[in-house]
C-alpha cells in the first residue's frame, strides 16, 4: 500500500515539478536572454500569469471531469463565444439598460444558462442515442459555433460596462478576480470529485462502465450532470474574461477545447477515463502558461511557443508512459 | 515415447523480481510425443516459467536446453524459430481479417513490389487447416468463428512452423465440451506426430483424461513429476496446495425458509425459453450447463439487464417488473458477475471504494459521502468474509482472486439482499481460495439468504447446490436434488438426452 501511495503521489506531484523546473529555467536563462528588465519572477508578473491562465483554467477544469467520466467535450469553445455574445448582446438591450447596473447580474444569469443549456443538449444526446461523446461534440462544436455568426455575421459584439470592468480589474488580497473564480472552482470541483457521490460515480463509469452499471449506477444522468457543469463553466469563463473586455468576435475560443484538453493531459489525466485529478489539471493550466510566458520573457514568438509546447505535450507524455510500464513483462505494444 | 531424449529441458531456472522470488530453481523435462501437464495454484510460478521459456523473460540463473543443445532465449520470435509455440488463454487474432491472413500474419508470402500472393497464402492455410479438420476455410473473416474456432486458428498458426513443443494455457477456459473433444483430438495428433506438448491448466479431469505426466510447481519451487497413471486428483491437489481439500458433493441441510424467488415461464428472444424453478431463502440452487445453455442470460434478466419477451418473476409470492439493475437491487436481488475484472469490479478505485458502490448514495453527511460509514462497512464485511487486504486504500487490482471475488460478494451483502446470483463464483482463482468461496457460499445459505449458483464445473455444481436445474440450449431440461443427481444423469441432461422436457 504504501508502494501505491508513493507512485500516486510521485504522479500527482510530477506536473509540479515541472512547474518549478519551468521557473528556474526561465530565472536563469531570462536573466541573458530577457528582452526586458524586470525579473520573471517578479511577484506582479506571477499573479497576472494567474489571472491570464484564468479563461483556459476554468474550462479545463470542467474538461477534467468529462474525461474522467470517459467523455470529452470538444464544442466548449465555441460555448464560452456564444455565452460571451449573449453576456455583451443582453447588457444592449432596451429593458436591461434600464435596469442600470442591475443588469449585470441578469446578463451573467443569461450568459451562465447558455452555457447550462448548451451542456444540457450535448449531454442529453449522448446520453440518449448512445453516440459517441467525440462526435457529438464535434458536431455542436460546428453547430454552436454556427450560431455566432448567425448572431452577428462577421462582425464583432461589443458593449463595455465600467462597473463591470471596474469589478474584473479589482484584486482582493492581491490576486485578480478571474484568479479568484479559477481558485473557486477548482476547489469545488476538488470537493466534488473526491467527496461526493456525483464525483465517486464518475470515476467509476469512466473506470469501467459496465461494472458500474452492474453496481446499479445509472449512467446517463451523470453524463448530463457533466455536460452541464462544463457547459456552465465555459460560460463562466466567457464571462469573467468579457466582462473586462467588452467586446467578442466571432472566431473567439477557437482552440480553447484543444487548450483545455493539452492542460488536462499534461496533469495527467487519461484520455481513456476513470483515472485523474482536478488539482493537477490545475497544475498543467498553470504549466501552460509558464511556458508561453516564459518563452515570450526570454524573446520567443508565438510559432516558437506553441512549437515548444506540442514538443513538451508528447515528451511529458512519452516519459509517463516510460515510468508506468511496471517493467520489461509489460507488453510492448 | 520410444526417444528418450527431451524435446525440451529447463534446467535450475530461477528468475527474481524486486522482493519476490518467482521462480526458485525450477527444472522441467519435455519428451518427445508427451502431453506434460503443468499445475499450480495462481501465483505458483507457472506464467513466469512460461514466459522465460518464451523469451520475454531472462532468467536470472539456469538453463533451457532445445533437443539438448543449450539455447538463449531472447525473443518471442525466437522461441518460435527454436520451434517452441504458444497457444495463449487469451486469443490475439484481428477479427477483420480472414483466417490465413491471421496465421501468416507478419510473414505474409509476398510477390514483386511488395504485393500479397494470395494463392500461396490461402493455398498454404488450407493445407494446415485440412490437418486440424476444421469446417472453416482460409477465407473465413475470423471475427465470424466462435470462440473454439479462432483458438482453432491460434493453433494453425503454429503449426507453420514445425514446432517441437507447444505450449496450451488454460485452452479450455472458454470452450463447449463438444469442443473440448475437437481440441484434445488436435493434441492426440500433435503428439503422434512426436510434438511434445506442454498443458497448463486447473480442471483436473482435462488432465487425467489427456496427459501422459503431471509436473507440480508451488511457490516458485518445482514440486515433483506424477506419472498420470499412478496418481489421483488427491494426491497432485496435495502438491499443489500442500494439504487436503474438500471436493466432495453437499450434505449439509439446515432448515429452509419460504420460496424467495420464483421464476415462471420466463423467456427472452431465442436466448432462453419457458424457464421455470424456485430458490428458498436457505437454499442453493445450482444451474449448470453449457457455455450458450443460456444461463447466464437468465441471471442477467433477473438483474434487469435485459427485458424478458415473456413469463413472470414473482419476489416473496409477488409479482415484479424489473427495468434495470436499479430496480433489482432495490427489490433485494443482487448480482456477481461471471466476468469479475470487466463486470464487476473498478479496478482503477481501492476495496473500500469498490465494496461500497452500489449504496454510497445513502451514505452522505450533508453534501459529502461519509469517510466513516464507508470504512465502518468495509471492516466489517472483510472481517465477515475475511478478506485479506493490507487496508481499505489497496488497490482493488492489486488483491488475488479469491480477495477479489470476496469483495464483489462483499459488496451485495452488505445491502442485505434476499436473492444472490453468482455466476462462475471461482472462474479464475486458484484450488486454495476455491474452496474457500464454496464454504462462504454455504454459510450464506445457513444465514438464510437465497442462493443462485452459475457454474460450468461440475464438481463446483455438486460441492454447493441442494438443488441442480440442468440447461441445454435456452431451456431447463432436468431438476436434480443433491441426493438424486449422478454425475452421468447431468451430464446426458446438459447434452440434451434425456431430459423431463423434450420440446
Amino acid at each position: 500500500m504504501k508502494k501505491d501511495s508513493r507512485a500516486n503521489l510521485i504522479k500527482q506531484g510530477a506536473i509540479w515539478a515541472f512547474i518549478v523546473v519551468e521557473l528556474a529555467f526561465f530565472s536563469i536563462a531570462g536573466e541573458f536572454l530577457s528582452v526586458t528588465d524586470t525579473a520573471f519572477m517578479d511577484f506582479d508578473n506571477m499573479l497576472l500569469l494567474l489571472k491570464q491562465s484564468a479563461p483556459i483554467g476554468i474550462i479545463a477544469l470542467g474538461m477534467t471531469i468529462i474525461m474522467i467520466n470517459g467523455n470529452i467535450d470538444l464544442s466548449v469553445g465555441a460555448t464560452f463565444a456564444l455565452a460571451a455574445v449573449v453576456l455583451l448582446d443582453s447588457m444592449s438591450w432596451p429593458f436591461m439598460q434600464a435596469l442600470g447596473d442591475w443588469a449585470i447580474p441578469l446578463a451573467w444569469g443569461f450568459a451562465l444558462l447558455t452555457g447550462v443549456v448548451l451542456g444540457a443538449i450535448n449531454g442529453l444526446i449522448v446520453w440518449k442515442t448512445g453516440v459517441d461523446a467525440f462526435i457529438v461534440t464535434l458536431g455542436s462544436m460546428l453547430g454552436y459555433r454556427g450560431l455566432v455568426f448567425m448572431y452577428n455575421g462577421e462582425q464583432p459584439t461589443s458593449h463595455l460596462n465600467w462597473t463591470l470592468v471596474d469589478f474584473a480589474e479589482a484584486q482582493f488580497l492581491g490576486l485578480h478576480t478571474a484568479t479568484w473564480f479559477l481558485l473557486g472552482t477548482a476547489l469545488i470541483l476538488w470537493l466534488v470529485m473526491t467527496r461526493t457521490v456525483h464525483g465517486r460515480n464518475a470515476y467509476a463509469i469512466g473506470n469501467n462502465r459496465e461494472a458500474a452499471v452492474n453496481a446499479g449506477i445509472r449512467v446517463g444522468p451523470h453524463f448530463l450532470i457533466n455536460f452541464m457543469l462544463i457547459g456552465f463553466l465555459a460560460a463562466l469563463s466567457a464571462v469573467v474574461f468579457y466582462s473586462e473586455s467588452g467586446s467578442v468576435n466571432p472566431n473567439d475560443g477557437m482552440l480553447y477545447e484543444l487548450w483545455a484538453i493539452t492542460a488536462v493531459v499534461l496533469g495527467g489525466t487519461k484520455l481513456a477515463g476513470g483515472y485523474g485529478s482536478i488539482v493537477s489539471t490545475l497544475g498543467g493550466v498553470i504549466a501552460i502558461q509558464l511556458l508561453r510566458k516564459g518563452l515570450g520573457h526570454i524573446g520567443a514568438d508565438t510559432e516558437t511557443v506553441n512549437l515548444v509546447i506540442g514538443l513538451i505535450l508528447i515528451s511529458v507524455l512519452f516519459l509517463d508512459r516510460q515510468l508506468n510500464r511496471k517493467g520489461r513483462e509489460d507488453l510492448k505494444t | 515415447m520410444t526417444d528418450t531424449t527431451p524435446a525440451l529441458r529447463l534446467d535450475g531456472i530461477v528468475k527474481t523480481f524486486p522482493g519476490v522470488r518467482a521462480l526458485d530453481g525450477v527444472s522441467l523435462e519435455l519428451l518427445p510425443g508427451e502431453v506434460h501437464a503443468l499445475m499450480g495454484e495462481n501465483g505458483a510460478g507457472k506464467s513466469t516459467l512460461m514466459k522465460v521459456l518464451g523469451g520475454i523473460h531472462q532468467p536470472d540463473a539456469g538453463t533451457i536446453y532445445i533437443a539438448e543443445t543449450p539455447v538463449v532465449m531472447t525473443s518471442p520470435q525466437q522461441a518460435k524459430r527454436e520451434g517452441v509455440v504458444f497457444i495463449h488463454q487469451e486469443l490475439s487474432l484481428a477479427d477483420e481479417l480472414t483466417v490465413a491472413e491471421n496465421i501468416f500474419l507478419g510473414e505474409l508470402p509476398r510477390k514483386s513490389l511488395g504485393r500479397v500472393d494470395w494463392q500461396t497464402l490461402y493455398g498454404n492455410t488450407d493445407r494446415i487447416l485440412k490437418t486440424l479438420n476444421v469446417g472453416f476455410d482460409a477465407r473465413t473473416r475470423v471475427g465470424d468463428l466462435s470462440i473454439a474456432n479462432q483458438q482453432m486458428v491460434e493453433i494453425a498458426r503454429a503449426l507453420t512452423v514445425d514446432p517441437r513443443a507447444v505450449i496450451f494455457d488454460e485452452p479450455t477456459a472458454s470452450l463447449t465440451d463438444a469442443e473440448k473433444v475437437v481440441l484434445f483430438e488436435v493434441i492426440a495428433d500433435l503428439q503422434s506426430r512426436g510434438v511434445g506438448v506442454i498443458y497448463i491448466s486447473h480442471r483436473m479431469e482435462e488432465i487425467f483424461k489427456i496427459t501422459d505426466r503431471i509436473s507440480v510447481l508451488r511457490d516458485g519451487q518445482y514440486r515433483g513429476t506424477l506419472n498420470t497413471a499412478e496418481t489421483d486428483e488427491e494426491e497432485v491437489t496435495q502438491l499443489m496446495i500442500g494439504r487436503k481439500l474438500d471436493l466432495s458433493r453437499n450434505e449439509s441441510h439446515h432448515e429452509m425458509g419460504d420460496v424467495a424467488l420464483e421464476v415462471r415461464n420466463l423467456s427472452c428472444g431465442d436466448l432462453f425459453r419457458d424457464v421455470s424453478f424456485t430458490v428458498r431463502r436457505g437454499e442453493v440452487v445450482g444451474f449448470y450447463g453449457l457455455v450458450g445453455a443460456g444461463r447466464t442470460e437468465i441471471a442477467e434478466t433477473i438483474f434487469g439487464l435485459r427485458d424478458p419477451s415473456g413469463g413472470q418473476i414473482l419476489l416473496n409470492g409477488e409479482e415484479v417488473r424489473i427495468h434495470s439493475p436499479q430496480d433489482a437491487i432495490r427489490r433485494g436481488i443482487s448480482l456477481v458477475p461471471e466476468d469479475r475484472k470487466g463486470q464487476g469490479l473498478i479496478l482503477g478505485m481501492n476495496c473500500r471504494d469498490n465494496m461500497t458502490l452500489p449504496q454510497v448514495d445513502d451514505m452522505t453527511a450533508g453534501p459529502f459521502v461519509s469517510d466513516g460509514a464507508e470504512v465502518a462497512i468495509f471492516d466489517q464485511y472483510r472481517d465477515k468474509l475475511d478478506i485479506r487486504t493490507p487496508g481499505w486504500r489497496q488497490m482493488v487490482g492489486n488483491l488475488s482472486g479469491g480477495n477479489q471475488q470476496k469483495i464483489v460478494i462483499g459488496k451485495w451483502l452488505s445491502m442485505r439482499p434476499e436473492v444472490l446470483i453468482v455466476d462462475e463464483p471461482t472462474r479464475g482463482i486458484d484450488v486454495g481460495s476455491k474452496s474457500e468461496i464454496h464454504n462462504l457460499i454455504r454459510d450464506l445459505a445457513a444465514q438464510g439468504y437465497a442462493v443462485i449458483v452459475i457454474s460450468s464445473e461440475m464438481p463446483e455444481v455438486l460441492h454447493v447446490s441442494d438443488r441442480i436445474v440442468a440447461m441445454y440450449s435456452g431451456r431447463v431440461m432436468r431438476e436434480f436434488t443433491s441426493e438424486e443427481v449422478t454425475e452421468d444423469s447431468l451430464i446426458q441432461a446438459i447434452s440434451g438426452i434425456g431430459g423431463d422436457k423434450v420440446a
